[in-house]
């Protein structure tokens, strides 16, 4: 497989795309560049179903790996591979950006290819982020990709676009910062930058505790976590549709990422020593955000706090499963907790992500993200009414739905570990429905009010096709999550090897 | 087997879904016809399921039909569990279901919804019938929330009323409270028994329970099948509308009437009551559990029974009706008669759907007119509802020989046989109760159908019958509530094996059914014997009194009303547990977010850390470039103090 350069294929392909969009350029061309775009956005996807396919799903190595010195003085190396912890977010990157891409057919008149030039780059590095296995490879990637949604919100944002888009860039600059530090001191200790030999290092509590911290910096910003949250609500009010689905499907998930691929197994003592942080943390998301989010009048605003909560949930089952192994003795038990975290991760970028395609529709109609200037939209828009119900019950967490699979597996086996950390997590149950399902009805019941709605113009079919396949793919994975979580078993089972023993030194006398 | 379920199950779904995506193609009678069909053979089905199992004594049968997830030595299946007890709750379900299905042809009419309602009426059945042929607890939980989201969407369904609205989102909340206690439940059996499938979770339960305690509070063990039960059954609370999580159901009647009988009385409510026999095996090892459950189904059946002798609405009647039944089949479930509870379920099911469906068909024949205060009189009007009404109401009061005496009748006496903590006091909560539940149905039938007539002159004129579609229903559904009983009595309770044959397990000790099987000597008998019994005439007198209240004397009700002011406002206000929920969970919640959104969130987090650390790194360059003024002599003088600070600290030091 080494020859075929999948990887390769799916980082760089976007990105010359984007090239070529740009290329044709102007607004007169737009589309031009919008059948470029989605071209360009099927035959990922059509990579992405073969490597899905040709996916070796027993074994948690890297497969499809490709491996070239880059700067051989120091040796970094352009080094890819997936395993299934990182194919499934491949596959979730190709197929939030043609989501993107579609839903933006008709809303973008200004910049189209320059608008789309974004989120073809951003496919290419998020994809890059999820593959790299070289840390300075994945380090770089991981910065790079704040610069197309960067642009993409400080041009096509809103109002407070300009403020958003700065704050949002220092914020998640800031937080990285360290974490290149701490790549850096793992590379001196293990003379080299490939990922998984740092897995290898003895390192004692104090310089585990150093590591964890500075990684806990980066990823925490950007899943975002209490209370390091604040410019999440603000980036996504502001950015366009597309910047905000980009932003809630992929680039929080990084951060849950990276503690899979650098915290847990690099620092594994400090993660067990910490857990207690990393609980309070994430029941803070979960029952404090969630509060938040009943309150919220902007539904954009709304729905940035839900993710908080969501991605709660994520980080909790990743970190549980200290607690459980330590109670019940049994490895086995942690898988549930983990791939329930996993599924969460996925989840949430189907749903939230609809959601916010969803409210991009509105506002481009409206022209407004308050939930007051709404009533009775269900009248007007049935179909969309339909498809907008099932997200709402995915984010509420409803069986037979996706948003389920992640919230029942990690309450489940969180139960193992404690009762009352169970206890509040499963509060979400009753705010997740709250906030959901009072915005739901205030937007959606009700009777028309205004004149505007009584004249609203009806979805596009790229929007309604859009919405569509993710409606499928949220009520495929409510009903049948088992192939997603048959790909995630032995990465898991392996990455839970590497976490779940002691890295101190060994003392040797 | 395994193809009968399939088709049992999945033709309501596939009607469901043409109906719902194809509803504009296939028009109104193509979507009506669809899901009548579909349900139609469902119970069909049901039949044949139910003669296999009860009548020829198939074995039962138990299989999965996917894996959904695995993950570690977990396994979540869909996979079903056919028993005496699915079988009869086939039956009921697919039996009310199809009823309601005709009756909406006529209800629904005109409705600009037409073909939403139809789907999901049947994508109710359907989830109705996967909770109740689920196997394991995963499944339960996914019947459990389908059903609820049905609910939702159907009390929402006229959502241009705001009313409507409040009522579908609150039904939502409240039973979303008891899932929460579900969903402890059900990780904490995942945990101490290491699976879902209620065949493993039952076999290995007396080990579980003789040896597995759980500190939950302050280190004080506590029986881990205590706890599970306790929130499992705060789950049915939720759903079967116990006090004090009931507040939802009197507002559910903002839903279309059928809906009020097929989900809001038959079946859904009951699921809570289905789910606790259904795991008889784990509640019979908990008597903290059945106590709990017996005090709470008493309070439920006595307390929410008097709110209905106040209401106007002749649905909210019907609705605390509904309430207050609830609380008898769960008090039946405490006192370890669960099949008492499901005698009772299934009898009330066919009154209960009967006297909704008679309520529909006044309020048809009204114009959408609910206020009883607004009617009178209609029994002339509107002789077959009147009829198919008082039987439902005979039967709900508990006159013999009607199937609802059978079944309260057997309750009242298990709790009165039954030692359980709290017996006691369940058994004359319960009698007491069935004098109010007399009072209120009789009070809501002579209102209605008696007396001189209160309805506007414009009304009266078209006060008629309404086609065959909605009075066939009722029809079919007054056997049912005049001889269900007497045909289920014995065997459903007084036989060996019974109805529901080993699909329910009582502990030795607890088997109340069984002491009073000696007293039973057939079904006259035992209406014969009702004649000198507590409970009979407290239900008759609870006639008396509504017959003297609204047919004899019609001023008295006001003038008791003025004597007794408080009691009126304590009733009319429900006791208030609306003004306390509103008041301290919503108007506490949204407090309290708001302060933390405003406060916490906004100013110190965003505006005080934040943007703080920005404004800092702010006025720290504003006063740092300050220095660099371009004058040589300022630097020379820094560097000259520099120099000297330098010297100073090396002396001072050495």
């Amino acid at each position: 497989m080494a020859h075929f350069h999948l990887l390769s294929i799916l980082i760089w392909l976007p990105m010359l795309g984007a090239v070529a969009v740009l290329f044709v350029g102007g607004d007169k061309n737009a589309l031009i560049s919008r059948w470029i775009a989605l071209i360009i956005a099927l035959v990922s996807l059509c990579l992405c179903v073969l490597m899905w396919f040709a996916f070796a799903k027993n074994t948690g190595d890297y497969q499809f790996t490709e491996i070239v010195p880059w700067i051989a003085a120091y040796g970094i190396n352009y080094a890819l591979g997936v395993d299934g912890i990182s194919m499934p977010m491949v596959v979730l990157t190709t197929i939030t950006t043609l989501v993107v891409v579609l839903a933006s057919w008709h809303s973008i008149k200004k910049n189209v290819a320059q608008y789309l030039a974004t989120f073809l780059v951003m496919q290419g590095m998020m994809v890059g982020v999820f593959c790299a296995t070289d840390s300075i490879l994945f380090y770089v990637f991981w910065e790079a990709m704040l610069i197309p949604i960067y642009l993409n919100i400080g041009i096509w944002g809103g109002e407070r676009r300009v403020y958003a888009s700065v704050k949002f860039f220092i914020y998640t600059f800031a937080g990285s910062a360290l974490m290149l530090v701490a790549i850096l001191y793992l590379r001196v200790h293990a003379d080299t930058f490939m990922i998984r030999d740092f897995y290898a290092l003895r390192l004692p509590r104090e310089v585990q505790d150093f590591i964890f911290v500075a990684f806990l910096l980066a990823f925490a910003v950007k899943i975002p976590m209490w209370p390091v949250h604040t410019w999440l609500p603000d980036a996504h009010t502001e950015a366009p549709a597309g910047g905000s689905v980009v932003l809630a499907a992929l680039m929080l998930k990084l951060g849950v990422y990276g503690f899979l691929r650098f915290s847990l197994p690099i620092t594994p003592d400090a993660s067990q020593a910490l857990i207690w942080l990393m609980i309070i943390l994430s029941l803070i998301a979960i029952v404090y955000i969630g509060m938040i989010a009943i309150v919220q009048k902007d539904m954009k605003r709304l729905i940035a706090y839900s993710s908080i909560a969501h991605m709660g949930f994520a980080v909790l089952g990743t970190f549980m499963v200290y607690i459980i192994v330590e109670k019940t003795g049994d490895m086995q038990d942690a898988y549930m907790s983990l791939e329930g975290a996993m599924m969460q991760m996925i989840s949430h970028a189907f749903s939230t992500g609809a959601l916010f395609i969803g409210i991009g529709v509105l506002y481009d109609r409206i022209h407004s993200r308050m939930i007051s200037d709404y009533s009775g939209l269900a009248h007007k828009l049935p179909y969309f009414a339909v498809l907008m119900m099932i997200f709402a019950l995915s984010n509420v967490g409803l069986p037979g739905t996706s948003g389920f699979v992640g919230e029942f597996m990690v309450i489940l086996s969180t139960f193992k570990a404690n009762f009352w950390v169970t206890f509040l997590a499963a509060s979400t149950l009753v705010l997740g429905a709250a906030y959901t399902l009072w915005m739901y009805k205030r937007v959606f019941f009700g009777k028309v009010t205004s004149a505007k709605i009584e004249n609203i113009e009806p979805l596009h079919f790229s929007e309604l096709f859009a919405l569509s396949i993710l409606a499928a793919i949220v009520i495929i994975l409510g009903f049948y999550p088992m192939p997603v979580l048959d790909v995630f078993h032995a990465s898991v089972g392996q990455l839970l090897h590497e976490s779940l023993v002691s890295k101190l030194p060994v003392l040797t006398h | 087997m395994h193809a009968l379920i399939y088709a049992l199950i999945l033709f309501p779904l596939l009607g469901a879904v043409l109906a719902g995506v194809f509803g504009r193609l296939i028009g109104r009678a193509g979507a009506h016809w669809v899901t009548i069909i579909g349900v139609a053979i469902a119970f069909v089905l049901a039949c044949v399921v139910f003669k296999q199992q009860v009548i020829d004594g198939m074995p039962s049968a138990n299989f999965n039909a996917y894996t959904w997830a695995l993950s570690g030595n977990f396994s979540f299946n869909v996979g079903f569990l056919i028993d005496h007890l699915t079988a009869t709750m086939l039956l009921v379900v697919t039996f009310v279901s199809l009823l309601v299905h005709i009756y909406s042809v006529g209800y629904m009419r005109g409705d600009d919804g037409y073909q939403r309602f139809f789907s999901y009426i049947s994508l109710f059945t359907f989830m109705m019938l996967m909770l109740v042929t689920a196997n394991n607890f995963f499944q339960l939980f996914f019947g459990w929330e389908g059903v609820g989201l049905v609910s939702y969407l159907l009390i929402g369904f006229w959502f241009n009323k705001e009313s409507a609205n409040v009522g579908s989102l609150k039904a939502f909340l409240v039973n979303r409270i008891g899932d929460f206690g579900f969903i402890l439940g059900i990780a904490a059996i995942l945990t101490f028994f290491g699976n879902v499938d209620f065949a493993a979770v039952f076999a290995k339960a007396p080990d579980v329970a003789a040896h597995t305690t759980f500190n939950i509070f302050f280190n004080t063990p506590w029986s881990i099948v205590s706890i599970i039960c306790i929130l499992l059954f705060v789950g049915a609370m939720g759903k079967s509308a116990q006090m004090p999580l009931h507040v939802w159901l009197p507002e559910s009647m903002e839903g279309p009437t059928p809906i009020s009988a097929l989900i809001h009385a038959a079946t859904m409510v009951t699921a809570g009551v289905y789910m606790v026999a259904r795991l008889s095996p784990l509640f019979e090892l908990s008597s903290a559990a059945l106590t709990f459950i017996l005090i709470i189904g008493a309070t439920t059946a006595l307390f929410t029974g008097i709110l209905g002798i106040v209401q106007n609405d002749i649905k909210r009647v019907v609705a605390y009706s509904t309430l207050s039944q609830l609380g008898y089949m769960v008090a039946a479930l405490g006192a370890s008669a669960f099949a008492a509870g499901i005698f009772h379920l299934a009898t009330h099911a066919a009154f209960k759907a009967l006297l909704f469906l008679a309520a529909g068909s006044v309020i048809l024949a009204m114009h959408h007119e609910q206020d009883m205060r607004k009617m009178g009189g209609l029994a002339k009007r509107l002789p077959l509802t009147y009829i198919c009404f008082l039987i439902g109401a005979l039967s709900l009061a508990a006159i013999p020989p009607f199937a609802g005496f059978y079944s309260k009748d057997a309750i009242i006496e298990a709790v009165h046989v039954s030692n359980i903590t709290g017996s006691h006091y369940a058994y004359w909560a319960l009698v007491i109760g069935a004098f109010f539940t007399a009072l209120y149905i009789f009070r809501a039938l002579f209102m209605t159908f008696h007396g001189r007539s209160r309805i506007d002159h414009e009304t009266a004129s078209h006060v008629k019958e309404s086609s065959w579609v909605v009075w066939l229903p009722l029809v079919i559904l007054a056997i049912p509530a005049v001889i269900l009983g007497f045909i289920w009595i014995k065997p459903m309770l007084f036989s060996s094996p019974g109805m529901l044959g080993d699909a329910i397990y009582v502990a030795p000790q607890n088997n109340v059914l069984a002491q009073m099987t000696s007293d039973f000597h057939g079904a006259w008998a035992m209406a014969l014997q009702a004649l000198t019994s507590l409970p009979f005439w407290f239900a008759i007198l609870g006639i008396i009194v509504a017959w003297v209240c609204y047919v004899l004397k019609p001023g008295l009700p006001a003038k008791l009303v003025k004597h007794s002011k408080w009691i009126y406002f304590i009733l009319i206000n429900k006791y208030g547990f609306d003004t306390f929920n509103q008041w301290f969970f919503v108007r506490g919640t949204r407090t309290l977010a708001g302060f933390f959104y405003k406060i916490l969130d906004k100013e110190v987090i965003d505006d005080g850390l934040v943007n703080g650390s920005g404004r800092a790194i702010q006025w720290l360059s504003v006063n740092l470039k300050r220095m660099q003024t371009g004058y040589l002599y300022h630097y020379a003088l820094a560097m000259i103090i520099g120099v000297l600070v330098f010297i100073i600290w090396q002396i001072l030091i050495v």
